[in-house]
């Protein structure tokens, strides 16, 4: 019988397993207390972020759906749709990082290939501890091999992406995997089991031990005791999910089947039960069907296993011969295991008896929501505090630090790994603000870009989301794209720890405001509790992944210097804000203050500025100002402009030197624009409000800054370029 | 004239290759099923880059078991032209079409960047539309490009010019810096005595339109396509 | 009838990934060890066949097969023999 331990070992309350007794109108045998105990996890359930979550703007003219289905769906016009999401897999990744991080790609891509869209771009978002401690360097390194060898070798670009450290991810490293598909417009699958007497067909992989009680464990903190999860963690197979999309987009392209959904967690639990629960029927299926790869498999184990590479599929009744024949053209199995009923019911039978008897409302629509206690942090006060911060008397120093430090430095050792050219639409190599994908046989452009931040979050989570939010969105301005929507990846601690909370609860907030200010619905998202290692919590991290339309893809412009002699100008207004910034968290070790303002109407202006001066033709290159500030930001444009253009800037803004330059005050933008048409973007500025001014001007072989006159920096570009590009391949160097 | 693109379990450059040669070059293309005994008539067989069969064993280890490479080889004796791109270079090393093999890249890294290869021979039907010393930018994406030969091999290679593609600076030289994978010899595509079949690291698909970077790799098609229709093939 | 074949690279050909482990060995104080080299290990089961038919059909399968001629080399031996 299930005694007490056995409920709390499944991750469950008392008080949730009175409400399943009474749901089901049963004592729930340890089957069925197993589908309850995934499906209701925190990780399946959302119960703690669900009364938060509904407050975000998910309307908009595009959205074709909306959050609530296995990826958001937006209309792009000609015709075509784009099917994305993003995903967490972090638990996982420290456990086993190449696996951990692998499986992470292999499901999200699940998720939008079962929709019925060939995926065409992978992005992810890292976070790790300090890459001084070398279990950081091999955790980092096993997340890159494992992205690289799974999206590699099922032939998906991973164009894109953002890396991080903080202290805080050094026993809780972040992987945020995010991809995008195309579709027809017309031909959208949905993950319903409809028409009784339909049949349900297993397709893919066997079915093995792997994962079983993974959505539980990416619902609980890591103790002391973790190394004995290992088994837990799923293998990917990149291989067979190849076969297995090409399989099913061979079959979707067909009038074959009624709906189709992956198993990624909770596997053959989760996808029984949602079909049936989307479609208002029932389920019947036979596990003696279900093709296994280990002996002795129980049905709790069974109903449980992560194993990866596995669909289900609700076909017509009469096509199931030709479905099965696609697959078996692709060398997969394609086994009917069930079909659909009426009555809502699941029920599961094994070596000839029932084994299984709820109703799937009951699990899928019943989990419990939360709305768990707040409090605000009391080490609020103490970190908005700023001290007194003594002026660096060699600004030419402070600039190699940060120019070193692995948030800001060079990431081609990254991305070099990853093949971001397959499918031949990479149009912006990885590197500029945001990827950007052609859209074959069209003018048109996508751009897409992953944003986050973690100490402005931590220092105030309303203010971060919203910064994350405009960053992003900031991001694809630059290259000349107007954002249609929004995908988001909240991570964040403990939630039944107030404070973590209220954290949530402010950052669900900051980034529905972002939303509706800039208008893009939130079409999906993921949400990551739990981040807890040895009771501290990771900072709180809100990424944000935008997608948007590029009209000529002939009229995007890249981030690098292009000519010298160009005129610099600057979007925006300089402040003087130096809390949270990267050089006050390297050079002067500390992470406080309050994070910058944003006005999320000026910071709109500014981007709107720039896609007008971008579509008018009217500029050389475009790059935001974020981690790093103003320095950072000309200095990536010189190391982006292929021939280490040096640059001479002027800044007469009475605001203290370091603050001028590495501050990361919010809604600047820096463009070029040849001296004839310098004028116009001026002009521009004036006519839409925004400010602008020339503060520099291309060429040389130098980086020069002057602030009130006064030259406080002068380092050749080559030399910035070295420490900029060296930081971390030089961490990685065998030493012999 | 027809181009033939074949399609292994794994294939992913199968799709890239075939957009290229029917809608940038224009010419008329089909994919040939690894299963299926029939070359449809083709008057070039491209094998694609990609990771047929996972890469798993050997790259290109399991693919050259097929029955279509049984055409393939037959059509190759036969003096029928055939490309191999990156996957498809190593599945022709495999198949003994092509001498040599493919060791793990140097720095054991998957490496996905432009790099520039050089001309070494422009009397090739596959870069008789270039010119010997002529330099194209073209990217490379693999883990297993360090290219092998035992010594003998290579020597002969140089002496029957069979040495098509070496990687070299921007400049045009062929220094150790710009072997990034540590290939023996720098080299980055070679061909058979014969002259009908080539294989080659870098991905030339990836290079035939200006809107990705680079369309240097046209060269390569181009040739074909004038030792099919023009010219003649090229005797040796 | 089980049988191990062990697959790895000619001594004429370099390997960098038994360089990279004697590396790492060294950098955690293993300095004994001299050399290493890195392979793969195939474990066949083969069904009813005697030994006599295993001594043709293993080498056949791993010169063909599990070994690239040109640049690894093979050994094996049985080590189940029911």
């Amino acid at each position: 019988m299930i005694d007490e331990k056995t409920i709390k070992d499944h991750g469950l309350t008392l008080e949730e397993y009175a409400s399943i007794v009474r749901l089901i109108g049963k004592e729930p045998n340890l089957t069925e207390l197993g589908i309850f105990s995934v499906m209701w996890s925190e990780h399946c359930g959302y119960k703690s972020s669900r009364v938060y979550l509904k407050g975000l703007p998910t309307k908009g003219k595009h959205v074709i759906q909306g959050p609530g289905e296995n990826a958001g769906i937006l209309d792009i016009g000609d015709g075509l749709a784009v099917v994305f999401k993003i995903e967490s897999h972090n638990h996982p990744s420290f456990i086993e990082p190449y696996q951990g991080a692998a499986t992470g790609v292999g499901g999200i891509l699940r998720d939008i290939f079962t929709m019925g869209a060939r995926p065409i771009a992978v992005l992810d978002s890292l976070r790790f501890g300090p890459l001084d401690d070398p279990r950081n360097k091999v955790i980092m390194e096993g997340v890159v091999s494992g992205i690289a060898g799974y999206g590699n070798s099922i032939g998906i670009p991973t164009v894109g992406g953002e890396i991080a450290f903080e202290e805080g991810y050094s026993l809780n490293p972040l992987v945020n995997v995010f991809a995008l598909g195309l579709a027809e417009k017309d031909k959208i699958f949905y993950a319903k089991a409809e028409g009784t007497g339909n049949p349900v067909l297993y397709v893919g992989a066997k079915t093995g031990r792997d994962g079983i009680h993974g959505a539980t464990m990416a619902s609980a903190e890591f103790g002391k005791d973790t190394e004995h999860k290992r088994p837990n963690v799923q293998v990917g197979d990149p291989f067979k999910e190849k076969l297995l999309l090409e399989a099913c987009l061979e079959v979707m392209s067909t009038d074959m089947i009624v709906g189709i959904q992956d198993m990624g967690a909770a596997g053959l639990t989760c996808s029984t039960t949602e079909m049936a629960a989307k479609a208002g029927s029932g389920m019947e299926i036979d596990l003696d069907l279900v093709p296994q790869r280990e002996e002795g498999m129980t049905p709790y184990e069974t109903m449980l296993s992560e194993s990866q590479e596995r669909m289900l599929i609700c076909a017509k009744k009469e096509k199931v011969a030709e479905v099965r024949a696609i697959f078996a053209k692709w060398d997969l199995d394609a086994v009917v295991i069930g079909h659909v009923t009426e009555g809502g019911r699941l029920k599961v039978k094994s070596k000839g008896e029932e084994v299984v008897d709820i109703p799937v409302d009951a699990v899928v629509n019943l989990c419990p929501v939360y709305r768990r206690p707040i409090r605000t942090p009391a080490f609020l006060r103490k970190v908005s505090k700023l001290p007194e911060i003594p002026l660096p008397a060699d600004l030419n120093e402070v600039f190699f630090k940060v120019l070193s430090s692995p948030a800001i430095a060079d990431k081609e050792w990254v991305f070099r790994q990853y093949d971001h050219m397959i499918q031949v639409n990479t149009a912006f190599l990885p590197g500029a603000d945001a990827a950007v994908l052609r859209i074959k046989g069209s003018k048109k452009a996508l751009a897409m870009t992953l944003d986050g931040n973690s100490l402005y979050a931590y220092l105030d989570p309303r203010q971060g989301a919203r910064i994350a939010v405009s960053e992003a969105c900031r991001n694809l301005a630059c290259v000349g794209a107007r954002p249609i929507g929004v995908t988001n990846c909240l991570n964040f601690g403990n939630p039944e720890k107030p404070e973590v909370m209220w954290q949530f609860k402010e950052a669900v907030g900051g980034m529905s405001e972002a939303c509706r200010a800039f208008e893009i619905p939130v079409t999906g998202g993921n949400v990551s509790f739990y981040n807890d290692t040895e009771g501290a919590s990771i900072h709180p991290t809100p990424v944000l992944g935008i997608v948007g339309i590029i009209e000529d893809i002939g009229k995007a412009v890249r981030p690098g210097f292009r000519t010298a002699g160009d005129a610099v100008i600057l979007l925006g207004e300089n402040k003087e804000e130096l809390g949270g910034s990267e050089y006050l968290k390297v050079c002067v070790g500390l992470q406080k203050g309050i994070p910058p303002g944003i006005d999320l109407t000026a910071e709109r202006k500014v981007q709107e500025l720039c896609l007008e001066a971008i579509t008018e033709g009217l500029l050389r290159s475009a790059h935001d100002v974020s981690d790093g500030g103003l320095a950072v930001c000309l200095a990536e444009c010189a190391f982006h402009s292929g021939k280490r253009l040096g640059y001479s800037i002027d800044l007469g803004d009475r605001i203290r030197a370091d603050a001028l330059l590495f501050g990361e005050s919010q809604s600047r933008i820096v463009v070029t624009a040849c001296p004839r048409r310098a004028g116009k973007v001026l002009a521009l500025a004036r006519k839409r409000k925004v400010k602008a001014r020339l503060i520099g001007r291309t060429g040389g072989r130098d980086i020069v800054v002057r602030v009130r006159r006064r030259e406080v920096v002068r380092v050749p570009v080559g030399d910035a370029f070295k420490a900029w590009k060296e930081s971390i391949p030089s961490r990685y160097k065998v030493k012999e | 004239m027809k181009f033939g693109v074949v399609m292994f379990p794994g294939s992913n450059c199968d799709h890239d290759t075939f957009h290229v040669l029917k809608d940038v070059i224009g010419r008329d293309t089909v994919f040939l099923w690894h299963k299926d005994h029939d070359l449809q008539g083709v008057d070039v067989v491209v094998l694609p880059g990609g990771f047929s069969y996972g890469d798993y064993l050997r790259s290109g280890a399991i693919a050259r078991f097929s029955p279509l490479m049984q055409e393939v080889r037959a059509f190759a004796r036969s003096g029928g032209h055939v490309l191999g791109i990156c996957n498809g270079f190593q599945i022709l090393l495999e198949l003994g079409l092509l001498p040599g093999a493919m060791l793990r890249n140097k720095d054991l890294k998957f490496l996905c960047q432009f790099v520039h290869i050089r001309i070494e021979n422009d009397r090739t039907d596959f870069t008789r539309a270039g010119k010997k010393g002529q330099i194209l930018r073209i990217p490379i994406a693999h883990f297993d490009g360090n290219y092998y030969a035992p010594d003998k091999v290579i020597e002969d290679m140089r002496r029957n010019e069979q040495i098509v593609f070496r990687y070299c600076n921007a400049d045009g030289k062929v220094t150790d810096e710009a072997n990034v994978n540590g290939s023996m010899d720098g080299i980055a595509g070679v061909m058979n005595a014969k002259g009908n079949v080539m294989g080659m690291m870098p991905h030339p698909e990836r290079a035939s339109e200006a809107l990705l970077g680079s369309e240097d790799g046209q060269v390569i098609f181009r040739s074909l396509i004038e030792a099919i229709e023009h010219k003649g093939r090229i005797a040796r | 009838m089980k049988v191990r074949i062990l697959v790895s690279f000619k001594d004429s050909v370099l390997d960098p990934q038994g360089q990279t482990v004697k590396n790492a060995l060294h950098t955690l104080g293993y300095r004994s060890v001299k050399e290493a080299r890195q392979g793969k290990v195939f474990e066949l089961e083969l069904d009813k066949i005697s030994e006599e038919e295993a001594r043709k059909l293993v080498p056949e399968i791993a010169h063909k097969v599990l070994a690239n001629p040109i640049i690894e080399k093979y050994t094996w031996q049985i080590i189940q023999d029911e």
